[in-house]
């Protein structure tokens, strides 16, 4: 793992490179979910990208969280649309940055509820590891490595444009 | 002022009232609500948030809407429901409240939703649970006396912001019995915290309380100028059953003033809801073309209450 770049990646970029990568396999007519908000974010660039002409699905995982013992319910949560069938359907789950695997643990979940998919893939323009749970990326573009404290944000800037923010706690 | 809803880090550990919750919270509330909705309306109606939770529904008070939107809203978290049949309970062999609370605590409870026809009876409910030190049962106010009945009024809030989207440039009207109505308390409280720059009552004299101004409402007394340019018309329901003593000449006397006609209805704004929170005595403060009426949202309240009690029952289990 190569240390962080400064200035860090072109987000822009990274969501073309990530179409890149899934682009050759859109034979099984794959239906675009993203996790709330940058994961959102990316599906709406690669149905873009992609030429897919279908609308995109969006999650907000908190009411599948597995910290609602300890941090309860998050106070921003919003409403979870799947505008498709989730039967039967191969699905490409979007997140932003992918790290313990807690997050695409409850969105699996979640996504069972609306129905059987064929398939659940995961595209990530990042993944920073130090994983919790047997979750690997399909698709990614971007492995670093970050310490605890710090928090890799994917920011959607007042021009539209996504870019990457390091914050530190 | 110490209020026993919120934990020290101000958020909602149980809800009794919506007096003296700040905005943050109502609209907190409602946005959770909203992505409630969306659940209700899957195929599979449920989410993990309260597995393994015990919900006890205690009441002390008769209630068919209210008891099972509350359960059906339990169960789509996930939890365990308990209804218990107060009449037949030991309440009614001389066990007292709070010995009937420690009971159930005892049996692990982890959220009592209360109805109860003393005033308080909640916050007495939640003030013994913070005495005993039991941080994480909560406690849910589903109509206390005429004191309060915050999940109606939060429910009744949720309809108008649906229909209305912005609260602050609305002309409200609440009509009928609001001496008697905790729902009528607990919605101008939450009309006023959410910013309505405009809330009416009217009903006779013999129904309103005194001092409705000190809480910025405008009473009127003839129904006709009240419903004038309204944007929303809360009808409220003819207690009789909390009526001591004589305080109208009779029910079709109360419906040629108070009942809502299409004629009276007419003279609301064009675009004006109605909404009434259950159950309706046709006839008396209601007239069916109305009830059945394109601007009746009397039923879609109901089924907003069920958003609304899961997002209440999930965000004070979280603190």
């Amino acid at each position: 793992m190569s240390p962080l770049p400064n200035p860090l990646p072109d987000a822009e970029a990274q969501c073309r490179q990530l179409a890149d990568l899934i682009r050759p396999y859109l034979h099984h007519r794959p239906a675009l979910v993203g996790i709330f908000s940058g994961g959102a974010w990316i599906a709406e660039r690669l149905k873009e990208l992609l030429e897919l002409p279908e609308e995109i699905g969006m999650i907000d995982v908190s009411f599948y969280r597995d910290d609602f013992a300890e941090k309860g319910l998050r106070p921003q949560v919003k409403p979870t649309a799947i505008p498709f069938d989730v039967e039967g359907r191969h699905l490409i789950l979007v997140d932003d940055v992918l790290y313990t695997g807690r997050t695409t643990r409850a969105a699996i979940n979640e996504l069972f509820d609306y129905g059987r998919p064929a398939s659940i893939e995961l595209a990530v323009l990042a993944d920073r590891g130090e994983r919790e749970l047997p979750v690997a990326p399909t698709y990614c573009v971007w492995d670093l490595a970050l310490g605890d404290s710090d928090k890799l944000v994917l920011a959607r800037q007042d021009d539209g444009q996504l870019a990457w923010r390091l914050e530190n706690a | 002022m110490h209020n026993p809803q919120l934990n020290k880090d101000g958020e909602l550990t149980h809800l009794l009232s919506i007096e003296g919750l700040p905005q943050r919270i109502l609209t907190q509330i409602l946005d959770t609500a909203e992505s409630f909705m969306e659940v209700s309306a899957r195929d599979v109606k449920k989410v993990p948030l309260l597995r393994g939770k015990s919900v006890f529904n205690l009441f002390f008070e008769n209630s068919t809407r209210t008891r099972t939107t509350f359960e059906i809203a339990a169960k789509r978290l996930s939890a365990d429901v308990i209804n218990l049949d107060i009449n037949k309970s030991s309440a009614s062999k001389g066990e007292t409240l709070l010995d009937t609370i420690d009971n159930l605590c005892a049996m692990h409870a982890n959220l009592f939703v209360v109805r109860h026809a003393s005033s308080g009876a909640p916050f007495l409910i939640a003030e013994h649970l913070q005495r005993i030190g039991l941080d994480d049962v909560h406690v849910v106010n589903a109509g206390d006396g005429r004191h309060a009945h915050p999940t109606q009024g939060l429910l009744d809030m949720y309809t108008i912001r649906h229909y209305k989207k912005d609260f602050t440039q609305l002309r409200v009207a609440i009509v009928g019995d609001i001496l008697h109505s905790r729902v009528a308390r607990s919605d101008i409280h939450a009309l006023t915290t959410l910013g309505v720059p405009e809330v009416r009552a009217i009903g006779p004299e013999t129904l309103l309380p005194k001092h409705l101004d000190k809480l910025g409402v405008h009473v009127f007394h003839d129904m006709e100028e009240g419903l004038k340019d309204c944007d929303v018309v809360i009808m409220l329901r003819l207690q009789n059953e909390r009526m001591n003593g004589a305080l109208l000449p009779s029910a079709g006397e109360y419906f040629r003033h108070y009942g809502l006609t299409p004629q009276k209805l007419a003279l609301a704004r064009l675009d004006a809801i109605v909404m009434h929170p259950g159950p309706m005595n046709r006839g008396v403060e209601i007239h069916s073309a109305v009830a059945d009426g394109p601007q009746a949202v009397i039923l879609p309240q109901v089924t907003f209450g069920i958003a609304v009690r899961m997002a209440v029952m999930s965000i004070v289990a979280g603190n």
